[in-house]
């Protein structure tokens, strides 16, 4: 399939430059923002009857694993009101560029944070504590309220979007999955970016702000750190820039070589295990523990986590490539190509981890959601829990929904999702020269695993 | 002629094989094991937020009575797909029967809202073989020999842009 732009007219484009309309979506979703905050803070302490609780980890997340990323890839990122007061700060302005009083230290993030790996660990952090996260209304309000004042002030001191695009927890996790989507933000000519005089896309201009990711559109070749905020589209003097449907995963046949993005695949996929194990399955000595933070059951749960996800996944993966490497012949011998040994195909390989991945979240997040999204419902009439029955639903009790088809749905988008990491996993191998099978039986004793604890 | 349309013919042959094998894995009834119906009762005390024993097993067919017996705040237990549940005052058994006639592994939790972890409040409950893993796990092997045995395509080039 040929990728083509999806705004047709010229009419289309030009409402898409318009910033009013993103500006009042994302002050809508900032009010939303507080205000979740707030019912989290005032409301009620049962969590699944807090309006925080039930939407955010319920409603929202199953949104944005299910529908958002696998369809829109960063589009959620469009109008997150995390880093919303952050940028009216830095900018000094709410809604026209022209007018904008630049405010903080304006420095670049140092070069040794300029990875994911603070991502990975702000998400291993959260995982950590999630059992508190997602059930204590409290502990919900407190971290969203953290991260808009950590975007304010990461927005104070360093350029552009530093917070986004380094430290977000959910954003990393958003990006390594957005490469499977099929729409992607591109440049229409390398040409004629290189012969622009002005690179307003980067530098900002009257007509909008330099890009708050700090990418350089003509650069673009995966979705990862595109944030989808339009503004390259208002700013490019040449109408160079679109936005445009493709293949899905079509970003995953340019294998990344990057170990950050391969932990943050393997950290990903390990703690959609975990969180199976310890949110849906029956074990209760191991639910105790993830519940009882500060404990010694607790740590010894932490260290199994990271031993997992930081040492068993990783290891494994790195053991795959090294034998692959061993047992092809021409790659793995030192007197004919000595380099050969000192490249491991470790990050290459960590590639179909983002398609099963997903696959994993979906499947964890679609029976989350149809057995608790009952809760929505009843939490949305009676935000703060204060007896009100805003649209009537607040005296509906808790029912699971499709629980007869709920194994079927995860039998089917667990294989599925084998079946694109496998088929993912023969091209990425044949780039590298590597045979495919070790690797397809790698991401066959994980998708087993998952299928055994959900079904 | 006869030639060219060979590989289409074997690619088609090999796609039909793999449908009547993954239609055989996914539907095709197993012999169950005849064993004579009982009737179980199995004693299920909750406490927050577990269920002791939380893995109870039955074979099919049988009728089982579940007395749950809080020990600390008002718990439920609700039985997925069977969508059946009962309620226990702390200090109280309340007992719920029923016939096991579907086999598979079910969810049981925690059905009313007891505290912080509530929703995690979660057991399971086995009646007959779980049938439905070993069908899942032999779908995905079955894919897994499909793509290495080459009649999946790997995925495909990347578009020029």
């Amino acid at each position: 399939m040929k990728p083509r732009s999806i705004v047709l007219s010229t009419r289309g484009m030009s409402l898409l430059k318009k910033r009013g309309w993103q500006v009042a979506l994302t002050t809508v979703m900032l009010a939303g923002l507080v205000f979740t905050a707030v019912a989290g803070w005032i409301g009620t302490p049962i969590g699944s009857r807090n309006f925080a609780i039930a939407f955010v980890w319920i409603g929202w997340f199953a949104a944005l694993i299910i529908f958002l990323i696998p369809f829109i890839g960063r589009g959620w990122c469009s109008i997150c009101p995390i880093p919303t007061v952050g940028d009216w700060v830095q900018r000094g302005n709410v809604l026209n560029p022209q007018g904008s009083r630049p405010r903080g230290l304006g420095l670049r993030v140092p070069a040794i944070f300029r990875n994911m790996w603070t991502q990975n660990a702000a998400f291993a952090l959260l995982a950590l504590f999630s059992a508190a996260i997602l059930t204590s209304p409290r502990v919900t309000s407190v971290t969203l309220a953290s991260m808009v004042f950590l975007a304010i002030g990461l927005s104070l001191v360093f350029e552009r979007r530093a917070f986004c695009r380094y430290v977000c927890p959910m954003g990393g996790f958003v990006g390594l999955y957005s490469q499977v989507a099929p729409i992607e933000l591109r440049v229409t000519s390398l040409e004629r970016c290189a012969a622009c005089q002005t690179k307003a896309c980067y530098n900002g201009s009257a007509n909008g702000y330099g890009c708050p990711w700090g990418v350089f559109p003509a650069s673009l070749t995966r979705n990862n750190f595109c944030g989808l905020c339009l503004e390259c589209l208002r700013t490019c003097p040449n109408k160079n820039i679109t936005l445009r449907t493709r293949p899905f995963a079509a970003d995953l046949a340019m294998p990344s070589t990057r170990p950050d993005e391969a932990f943050k695949s393997l950290i990903m996929l390990g703690s959609a295990m975990v969180y199976a194990a310890v949110l849906l399955g029956p074990w209760s000595a191991f639910k105790n523990a993830a519940f009882s933070i500060g404990s010694l059951a607790w740590i010894t749960y932490a260290g199994v986590f990271l031993m997992l996800v930081l040492g068993l996944l990783p290891g494994s993966l790195w053991l795959v490539g090294r034998l692959s490497q061993r047992f092809t012949p021409g790659v793995e011998g030192t007197r004919t190509n000595p380099s050969a040994r000192a490249q491991s195909p470790f990050a290459v390989f960590a590639t179909p981890l983002v398609p099963l991945g997903l696959a994993f979240w979906v499947a964890f997040s679609l029976t989350f959601f149809l057995t608790n999204g009952s809760y929505v419902l009843s939490s949305i009439s009676d935000p703060l829990g204060l007896g009100w029955n805003l649209i009537g639903t607040a005296g509906v009790t808790w029912q699971p929904m499709l629980a007869g088809a709920i194994a079927p749905l995860q039998t089917a988008i667990l294989v599925g999702g084998f079946i694109w990491a496998a088929r993912v996993a023969r091209r990425v191998t044949t780039q590298v020269r590597l045979p495919s099978t070790p690797l397809i039986g790698f991401l066959f004793l994980p998708t087993v695993a998952m299928l055994w604890l959900l079904i | 002629m006869l030639t060219d349309r060979r590989p289409r013919l074997a690619q088609l042959a090999g796609w039909a094989l793999i449908a009547v094998a993954a239609a055989a894995i996914a539907f095709i009834p197993l012999p169950g094991v005849n064993t004579t119906p009982r009737h179980v009762t199995i004693r299920v005390e909750a406490a927050k937020f577990a269920f002791a024993p939380s893995e109870l097993s039955v074979n099919s067919g049988d009728t089982v009575t579940l007395e749950l017996v809080s020990t600390d705040v008002v718990h439920g237990l609700y039985v997925d797909q069977y969508d059946l549940g009962v309620e226990a005052d702390p200090g109280q058994t309340s007992r719920l029967t029923f016939v096991a006639d579907k086999p598979g592994s079910f969810r049981i939790r925690c059905n009313v809202a007891c505290g912080q972890y509530h929703p995690f409040m979660i057991g399971r409950l086995t009646v007959g073989t779980p049938i439905a893993f070993w069908r899942a796990a032999g779908l995905a092997l079955l894919a897994m020999a499909a793509i290495i045995l080459g009649a999946v395509r790997p995925a495909r080039e990347a578009p020029a842009t």
